[in-house]
C-alpha cells in the first residue's frame, strides 16, 4: 500500500507491504545509515527514533510509524558530529558498522539532560553490541560528551 | 613532524560516525539482483536429485543454479599467499554436501522475498549419510569427509603438509627441538600433564559477509566486497570461475569488522558467478544466522601439554600434542596448527627440549578458518594454563615463574632460530603486577559476602607478518597541487591501518596527515599486498610505506635540485616547503608540483617501495585478571583486566589502546561466554546473538591497558604488530585466577557459571 512517512522532518511517499519493517523502508528510501546486524532484534545496529524515542527498526512495522516523526542519524548530523568527534578522539569508532545505531542511542541519552551514573549509561546502551572496541573507548567518549 | 605516537583520529572517522554510505551494501545500485543460497540441512549427504523447475518459473527469478550448472574447478577459500598450504577442496557447488549450511543451489532474483520464495520451491532428494562430528574420532572413522577421486587437493607438498585423506588428515606437524623430550620429561623432578580444549569461537563481526558484483565499462567482472584479502580473492575467482585474473577487479570499501573471518572468501564467488550468469549487478548478503552456520570459525583444538621442570621452577621441557578440528573444508588448517607451537614455545628460554606435534582433521562441521590469534590463542591457553598449574604445584608465584624462564631481548631460544631483537616482556610483567596490585591480591581473598577475589596471569607472543612470505608494495605520488596520494592495499578492516600508514607517510614527507589522500584497496589501482592478516599492517605494509615515502622524498628533492642547482642532499621537506638544511626556503611543494604538471618537461613524481622481512618480530603481552567468583552461583566476573603490551613503538596511541581493549574483551568472551553447541545431527544451535553470547558492555569490568615500548630495529619507526597478540592472554589468565581462587582450573572453554559451581560444591 502507498503511505506517507515523516522522516527527518520531510515527507516521503512510498509503497509498503503490511508486514514491511521500518528498517527496509528506510534503507529503500536511501537512509543507508540504518544497518541490519541480526534477525532477532538483539544487536542495536538499526536503532532510529520514533517521536524522539529510540526503537529497533528491524522489529518495528513501517505502518506503526504512520503519523509519527522518524529520525535517523541523517537527521541529527550536528549532534552526531559532536559526539562522533569525541568517539573518534578515543579511537572508539573502529569499523563503525554499529556506530549509527549506537550514536542514535547516545544522543537520545544526552537529550534526557539528566545526570547518569556509569552503570546507568551501560544499562541504557546494553542493547548496542560492538565487537571491535571492548566498549571502554565508547564509555570515555560518552562521559566527555555528557559533560559538555 | 610529530605524527608518530600521537592520538590521531582515524582518517575515515567523520564518514563513519555520521553514517555515510561507505560499506559494501550501501554502494550497490538500485535494482541490484539478490543472491541467496539453498543450504544443506544435513551434515553429510549426497544429492540424489534436484527439481528446480518451479523455482525457475517464479516471477522475478533470474536463475537457479545447482552443481550441474557450475564450473568444476577445485579451489580454496583461504586468503593466503600462493601456493596456499590449504587444500583446494571446494567446488562452487558440490553433489556431496559436507556440513549443515553447505550450499546446494544458488538463486538469483529481483529481491530477497522472491529469492526466499524460490528457495522454498526447490525440491532436493538427499541420500543422508552418517556425519563425522567428533574430531577425536576423525582419524580412525570409516566416514571420509573428502575423497581424492575427483582432483588434486593440495598445492603444497605432501612431504611438508603430510595430508592423508584416507584418515581425514588435512595436515600434520612434528617438530622436535634439543634433547629427547620424553627423556627430559622423565628426568625432570616436577611433572605437569594436562589437556585443554578451546571451542570454535565465532567472529561475530557486526557486518555479516557480503559482496556486490557487476560488469564495468570494460566488461570486467568487478566485485566490491567486505574482505581482508582483495588480491587473494582475485586469484580465487580466477581459479574457481575459470576466467583470466585480468578480467577481474576487486574493490574493498569500508569493512564492518573482520577479525580474520574475512580472510576467507565466504561470499565473493556466489555474487561473481551470479553476475556472470545474468550479466547484471548482483549482491549476496549473509543473514546473521548464515554468518554463524556457513562461514568459518576459530579452529577448535585440544592441546595436551607436558611440562617437566626443576623444583626451583626452571622449565626443562614443554611437549605439546594438538588436535585441531577443521570442519568440512580445509581453510587455514595446517598453518593455524603451526602457530600453536611456534608462538608458545619460544616464550621460554631455559628449555633443554621442546616438541610440537599436531594434526588437523576434517569433520562434518562449520569449517575452521583464520581468527585473530590464529592458533597462537589455542597454544597460549594450553601452555599458560599448564605453566600456572606448575606454579601451583611447586608453590611459586606464577609471575616469578615467568620472570625466571622467559626469553629476553638479545637472546634466542630453543624453538626460535633467530635472536629476539626487541622485547620488554620482563618489564610488561613487572608493570602488570603493579597495575593489578599483585603483591596484595595474590593469590586470593574471601570477601565479607563469601565471594572469592583472586588474580591470575599469562604471557603471550605473536608475530608481525609472515617471515619470508608476505611482501607488500606501496606507491606514493606527488599530486599537481602539492598534496600526496598514498596507494596501499593493506585492507583496513576498521582497526585503522589506513590512518597509521598515513601517519608514517606524513612523518617522512614532513607534512600534515590531511595532505595525504589514502587510497585502499582496489586491485586495479593499488599495488599488491597480501592483505590484512598475520598482524602485518603496521610492520609489513608500514615497512613498504617507509621505503616508498623515502624514495618519493628523494625524487622530489632531486627535481628541486635540477631546478635550483642546490645539491639534493642539502635540502629537506618541511610542511609543504622545500628547505635547505640551513633553514632557507627553496620553493614550495605546490610550486614545484604545478610547474611539473605541464609543459614538454612535465612529469609526475612517484615513489614506490616494497617490504618483506626474513623475520616476524614478536609483540608481547603480560595479561592479569582479577576475578570475583560468586560461590553461590558460580558466576565469574572479571573485575579488572590488566594488559601491558610491547608492540615496539606505538604509532597511534589511541588506536593501539582500542586494539588492546577490543582484543581483551574478545578474549574474555572466549573464556567465559561464547559457547558453541551442535545438535546430535550436526546442526549448529548457537546461531544468533541470542544463543551465541558475545560480551555486552555490562559484562566487562575495568580494563587497564598500558604499553612498554621496545624498539624493533627491523620495523617501521621501531614498530611491531598489535592486532592479534592482544586476544591471547584472557583465557589462561582467567583460568589461572580460578586456580588461585577456587583451587582448580578448567580444561574446556567457555568456563560457565555451572561448571564453576560444580567445582565449588565438588559435584
Amino acid at each position: 500500500m502507498k503511505i506517507s512517512l515523516m522522516i527527518n522532518e520531510k515527507e516521503y511517499v512510498t509503497h509498503v507491504k503490511p508486514e514491511g519493517m521500518l528498517i527496509d523502508v528506510l534503507r529503500h528510501l536511501g537512509f543507508t545509515s540504518v544497518k541490519r546486524g541480526c534477525d532477532s532484534s538483539s544487536c542495536g545496529l538499526c536503532t532510529v527514533w520514533v517521536d524522539g524515542l529510540p526503537i529497533l527498526s528491524c522489529g518495528y512495522l513501517a505502518l506503526r510509524a504512520l503519523g509519527k516523526n522518524i529520525t535517523t542519524i541523517e537527521g541529527v548530523q550536528e549532534e552526531a558530529k559532536k559526539f562522533g568527534t569525541f568517539l573518534a578522539e578515543e579511537g572508539g569508532d573502529q569499523c563503525g558498522f554499529c556506530n549509527p545505531g549506537f550514536i542514535m542511542n547516545v544522543i537520545a541519552l544526552k537529550r534526557q539532560n539528566k545526570k547518569f551514573t556509569d552503570e546507568e549509561i551501560k544499562t541504557y546502551l546494553m542493547g548496542n553490541l560492538c565487537r571491535c572496541t571492548g566498549y571502554a573507548s565508547q564509555m570515555r567518549a560518552i562521559q566527555k560528551y555528557l559533560e559538555v | 613532524m610529530g605524527n608518530i605516537g600521537k592520538k590521531i583520529k582515524k582518517i575515515d572517522s567523520e564518514a563513519i560516525t555520521l553514517g555515510k554510505p561507505i560499506y559494501t551494501e550501501d554502494l550497490a545500485i538500485k535494482n541490484t539482483l539478490c543472491v541467496k543460497l539453498l543450504r544443506s540441512p544435513h551434515a553429510n549427504a549426497i544429492i540424489k536429485s534436484i527439481d528446480k523447475s518451479r523455482a525457475e518459473r517464479t516471477v522475478g527469478v533470474e536463475g537457479v543454479f545447482t552443481y550441474e550448472d557450475v564450473p568444476k574447478n577445485r579451489f580454496c577459500m583461504a586468503g593466503q599467499t600462493y601456493p596456499e598450504l590449504s587444500p583446494y577442496d571446494r567446488l562452487l557447488l558440490d553433489k556431496h554436501v559436507r556440513y549443515v549450511g553447505d550450499p546446494v543451489a544458488i538463486v538469483v532474483a529481483a529481491d530477497e522475498k522472491i529469492c526466499n520464495r524460490a528457495l522454498n520451491l526447490i525440491k532436493v532428494k538427499y541420500e543422508v549419510l552418517e556425519p563425522l562430528l567428533d574430531f577425536e574420532k576423525s582419524e580412525t572413522s570409516h566416514i571420509k569427509v573428502h575423497s581424492e577421486e575427483d582432483g588434486t587437493f593440495f598445492k603444497g607438498s605432501k612431504d611438508f603438509v603430510k595430508y592423508d585423506l584416507s584418515k581425514n588428515i588435512v595436515g600434520e606437524i612434528n617438530k622436535v627441538f634439543g634433547e629427547d623430550p620424553e627423556k627430559t620429561f622423565e628426568d625432570s623432578p616436577v611433572k605437569i600433564e594436562e589437556e585443554y580444549t578451546m571451542q570454535e569461537q565465532a567472529h561475530s563481526m557486526m557486518e555479516t559477509y557480503r559482496s556486490y558484483s557487476y560488469y564495468d565499462h570494460l566488461m570486467r567482472l568487478t566485485v566490491i566486497t567486505s574482505t581482508q584479502v582483495p588480491f587473494h580473492i582475485k586469484r580465487q575467482l580466477s581459479v574457481a570461475l575459470g576466467i583470466p585474473a585480468s578480467k577481474i577487479r576487486i574493490i574493498k570499501p569500508r569493512i564492518g569488522g573482520g577479525f580474520g573471518g574475512k580472510q576467507t572468501s565466504v561470499t565473493e564467488i556466489y555474487a561473481a558467478f551470479a553476475t556472470m550468469k545474468t550479466g547484471k549487478p548482483c549482491m549476496i548478503k549473509l543473514s546473521r544466522k548464515e554468518n554463524y552456520i556457513a562461514s568459518n570459525t576459530r579452529h577448535k583444538m585440544k592441546v595436551k601439554v607436558k611440562i617437566g621442570a626443576e623444583e626451583d621452577g626452571r622449565i626443562n621441557v614443554i611437549d605439546l600434542d594438538a588436535l585441531s578440528d577443521q570442519g568440512a573444508y580445509g581453510e587455514h588448517g595446517f598453518t593455524t596448527l603451526g602457530l600453536v607451537g611456534d608462538k608458545s614455545l619460544p616464550l621460554y628460554n631455559k628449555l633443554k627440549s621442546a616438541r610440537f606435534h599436531g594434526k588437523v582433521v576434517y569433520t562434518n562441521k562449520v569449517p575452521g578458518g583464520a581468527f585473530r590469534g590464529y592458533g597462537a590463542t589455542q597454544g597460549c591457553f594450553a601452555v599458560e594454563s599448564a605453566v600456572n598449574e606448575l606454579a601451583k604445584k611447586i608453590n611459586m608465584d606464577p609471575s616469578k615463574l615467568r620472570l625466571k624462564n622467559i626469553t629476553k631481548e638479545g637472546e634466542t631460544t630453543l624453538a626460535y632460530n633467530q635472536n629476539i631483537l626487541s622485547s620488554k616482556l620482563e618489564e610488561c610483567i613487572l608493570k602488570g603486577r603493579k597495575l593489578i596490585g599483585w603483591e596484595e591480591k595474590y593469590p586470593s581473598k574471601v570477601l565479607s559476602n563469601g565471594n572469592i577475589r583472586s588474580v591470575g596471569m599469562a604471557i603471550t607472543m605473536q608475530g608481525s607478518g609472515i617471515a619470508n612470505i608476505d611482501t607488500s608494495t606501496v606507491n606514493i605520488k606527488l599530486n599537481e597541487e602539492g598534496d600526496f596520494s598514498l596507494l596501499i592495499s593493506a585492507t583496513d578492516n576498521g582497526a585503522g591501518a589506513d590512518t597509521v600508514l598515513s601517519q608514517m607517510a606524513a612523518e617522512i614527507l614532513k607534512c600534515n596527515i590531511d595532505d595525504i589522500i589514502t587510497i585502499s584497496a582496489d586491485t586495479d589501482i593499488t599495488p599488491y599486498d597480501p592483505g590484512s592478516y598475520a598482524s602485518s599492517g603496521v610492520y609489513v605494509t608500514g615497512g613498504a610505506v617507509v621505503r616508498a615515502a623515502n624514495k618519493l622524498k628523494r625524487n622530489i628533492l632531486k627535481e628541486a635540485s635540477e631546478k635550483t642547482g642546490i645539491y639534493f642532499g642539502d635540502m629537506d621537506l618541511n610542511k609543504g616547503m622545500i628547505m635547505t638544511n640551513t633553514g632557507k626556503e627553496v620553493m614550495s611543494l605546490k610550486d614545484l608540483a604545478e610547474e611539473l604538471s605541464s609543459g614538454a618537461e612535465g612529469k609526475t613524481i612517484m615513489g614506490s617501495g616494497s617490504f618483506g622481512s626474513d623475520t616476524s618480530p614478536p609483540p608481547y603481552v603480560a595479561g592479569f585478571a582479577e576475578l570475583e567468583t560468586d560461590i553461590l552461583t558460580g558466576q565469574v566476573k572479571v573485575v579488572n583486566y590488566v594488559a601491558v603490551v610491547d608492540c615496539g613503538t606505538v604509532i597511534n596511541e589511541n588506536l593501539a589502546r582500542v586494539q588492546v581493549e577490543g582484543g581483551v574483551v574478545q578474549g574474555i568472551g572466549l573464556a567465559l561466554y561464547e559457547d558453541v553447541v551442535y545438535s546430535k545431527e550436526g546442526r549448529l544451535l548457537t546461531d544468533e546473538f541470542l544463543q551465541y553470547k558475545i560480551p555486552t558492555r555490562k559484562d566487562i569490568g575495568e580494563l587497564t591497558i598500558d604499553f612498554q615500548e621496545s624498539y624493533e630495529p627491523t620495523g617501521p619507526f621501531g614498530a611491531k604488530s598489535i592486532g592479534e597478540v592482544v586476544i591471547n592472554t584472557p583465557a589462561p589468565a582467567i583460568n589461572g585466577a580460578l586456580l588461585n581462587g577456587i583451587g582448580t582450573q578448567f580444561s574446556k572453554l567457555p568456563i560457565k557459571a555451572e561448571h564453576v559451581l560444580k567445582k565449588i560444591i565438588g559435584y
